[in-house]
């Protein structure tokens, strides 16, 4: 495999896992545009517990995301005040916080970026990919998901029939922040050199848009939706100075046409040949 | 030195509190973060510098980059929000940001993606008080700030139109029960906001004398934040933040470091949302209606 596929494939594989940590957090009806910052956690955090601790990969990830997943219920918390958009613009806040953190936080590297990380191979990246998608996928059909749709679908009818909305709410926001910062750790050792920048507004955006343009309802939809957002550029080379312009106006015939994304309950049950109950 | 550097805030204040009344109009009326106004900042500065480096006077630049402004934001709010306006807020919000996309990508093609740089010596003339020195294009874009808020503030509050679109603020069913057309008050609200956003842009390029297709999202973000730090729901909110928050930024710069203001300003607008969601001219705790 060519090193340019390979790279196209890693890309698709790090924004799945991102716009996996906007879907989860989205689930409970949270908008987050904030998860560039999670993932700053997660890349920064990594690096340093592999080159500077010599720790191996896998350990440096799962703590990184545990560390990520406790400042997601720290941000969660507060989160419960706001809804709606006055929620996101707060993440929107965090996010760019987390990134003027890391452009005067010296010790590793501020405004000129941090290096040393080793090379991860595209099989890791993936091992990582999917175990989260099957992860997701088989939270999907669980007890809790339904708990967390009901929280989606009316708050205050999920907490009058017992349901801990605090719980779901703020725990919906670690897990999202655990998921953005595997992407991130996953993402400084592919790239192997991080900078503030690369964890700005538009890698945010970026999470939120596969989401949008895979299917927000289903969880297999982020990887639709990665993969879409990082081909359909490649694709679209040969207008070449207007592919931009023919991106954004794709995006607004989805919102217009398809609100719920490509990927839907009723368009999997078809792909897979099940006759759609309900 | 130091009131130098106010002089310096209040000019990037002013600029922000028209960004910030552009987003405030569409978010407090129609309640939709519209990303494009970025955009629409620095259409309207690419807009302005050509109508000046045409040899026209700042007045027709000015009008030229509100206008743009004004027209490329009744488009989006026809296209992008109006057909979604029963969807989630998110639905909107990512529309707005698939015209901000094309507008960069458009601008970049038309007028390249490099720099656009006037001869310095255009709006160089400088006023010295003492120690103090100001540049008349500051003094000329505080003054713009005033008056164009003085004229939002009237329209708002005291011309008809101004009380229809208040009114589909409050209860846009309602609203239409009493004969307000809700469609036509949504682009009124688009207009302007696009109008206000397309002047910031002509000032910011004019008193940088330089632009680039670039400029639209830090500066927006920035007025997003000065928009809550203000409160949507009062003009006179974006007025207080703008030259408070231009002010915090310069000063920052000036004695803390230039990485540290953005974590300053956002780290101001996070608490304002925590303790004070209404803004801090935002008006009673009824008026929370839609965000806590």
């Amino acid at each position: 495999m060519s090193t340019y596929y390979a790279g196209l494939l890693a890309d698709i594989g790090i924004l799945t896992l991102g716009a996996l940590s906007v879907f989860v957090i989205l689930a409970t009806n949270q908008l987050s545009l904030g998860n560039a910052g999670f993932m700053a956690i997660g890349s920064y955090l990594s690096s340093f517990l592999t080159v500077e601790m010599q720790w191996p990969l896998t350990g440096a990830i799962v703590v990184a995301a545990l560390a990520a997943s406790i400042t997601g219920i720290v941000v969660g918390f507060p989160a419960l005040r706001l809804k709606g958009i006055y929620l996101a613009i707060a993440t929107l806040g965090f996010g760019e916080m987390v990134r003027s953190f890391f452009l005067v936080f010296t010790p590793m590297g501020g405004a000129g970026g941090y290096h040393g990380m080793h090379h991860v191979a595209l099989g890791t990246i993936w091992i990582w990919t999917a175990g989260i998608l099957l992860a997701i996928l088989l939270l999907e059909r669980s007890h809790v998901w339904l708990q967390m749709r009901a929280v989606h679908e009316d708050e205050t009818a999920a907490g009058l029939v017992g349901l801990n909305t605090t719980l779901i709410k703020v725990g919906a926001f670690g897990l999202g922040a655990a998921i953005a910062a595997v992407a991130g750790a996953l993402f400084a050792h592919h790239h192997v050199y991080i900078e503030p920048g690369n964890f700005g507004f538009e890698r945010s955006i970026d999470f939120v848009l596969a989401v949008i343009l895979g299917g927000s309802t289903v969880g297999i939809g982020s990887l639709a939706g990665a993969a879409v957002l990082v081909l359909l550029p490649e694709w679209l080379r040969f207008i070449a100075d207007w592919r931009l312009a023919a991106f954004g106006a794709l995006l607004i015939i989805v919102l217009l046409t398809r609100r719920q994304g490509l990927l839907d309950r009723p368009l999997l049950a078809r792909l897979t040949f099940r006759s759609a109950r309900a | 030195m130091l009131l130098q550097q106010v002089v310096n805030g209040l000019t990037l204040g002013a600029v922000y509190t028209l960004i910030a009344l552009s987003f405030s109009l569409v978010m407090g009326i129609l309640s939709i973060l519209n990303l494009a106004i970025g955009e629409l900042f620095m259409l309207g500065g690419f807009v302005g510098f050509s109508v000046i480096a045409a040899k026209f006077p700042l007045p027709v630049a000015l009008l030229a980059g509100m206008g743009a402004g004004a027209l490329t934001a009744v488009v989006i709010g026809k296209i992008g929000c109006e057909p979604l306006r029963n969807a989630p807020p998110i639905a909107p919000l990512l529309s707005t940001l698939g015209f901000s996309i094309i507008l960069q990508n458009v601008v970049t093609n038309v007028w390249g993606s490099d720099p656009l740089q006037l001869p310095s010596e255009m709006f160089d003339e400088r006023l010295t008080l003492g120690s103090l020195t100001i540049g008349v294009m500051q003094i000329a874009i505080i003054g713009i700030t005033i008056v164009l808020v003085g004229v939002l503030a009237w329209l708002v509050q005291s011309t008809s139109a101004g009380r229809a679109l208040r009114a589909v603020a409050e209860n846009r069913d309602v609203a239409r029960l009493l004969g307000v057309s809700a469609g036509r008050m949504m682009m009124y609200a688009f207009a302007i906001s696009g109008a206000l956003a397309g002047a910031a842009g002509v000032l910011i390029s004019l008193h940088y004398a330089a632009i680039t297709p670039y400029v639209g999202v830090d500066t927006g973000l920035k007025a997003v934040a000065v928009m809550v730090i203000g409160g949507t729901t009062n003009v006179w909110g974006a007025l207080l933040a703008g030259p408070l928050i231009g002010i915090a930024e310069v000063l920052t710069v000036a004695y803390g470091g230039s990485q540290m203001r953005d974590f300053v300003v956002y780290g101001l607008m996070i608490l304002i949302l925590l303790l004070r969601p209404q803004g801090l001219l935002g008006g009673a705790r009824s008026d929370l209606g839609q965000r806590v």
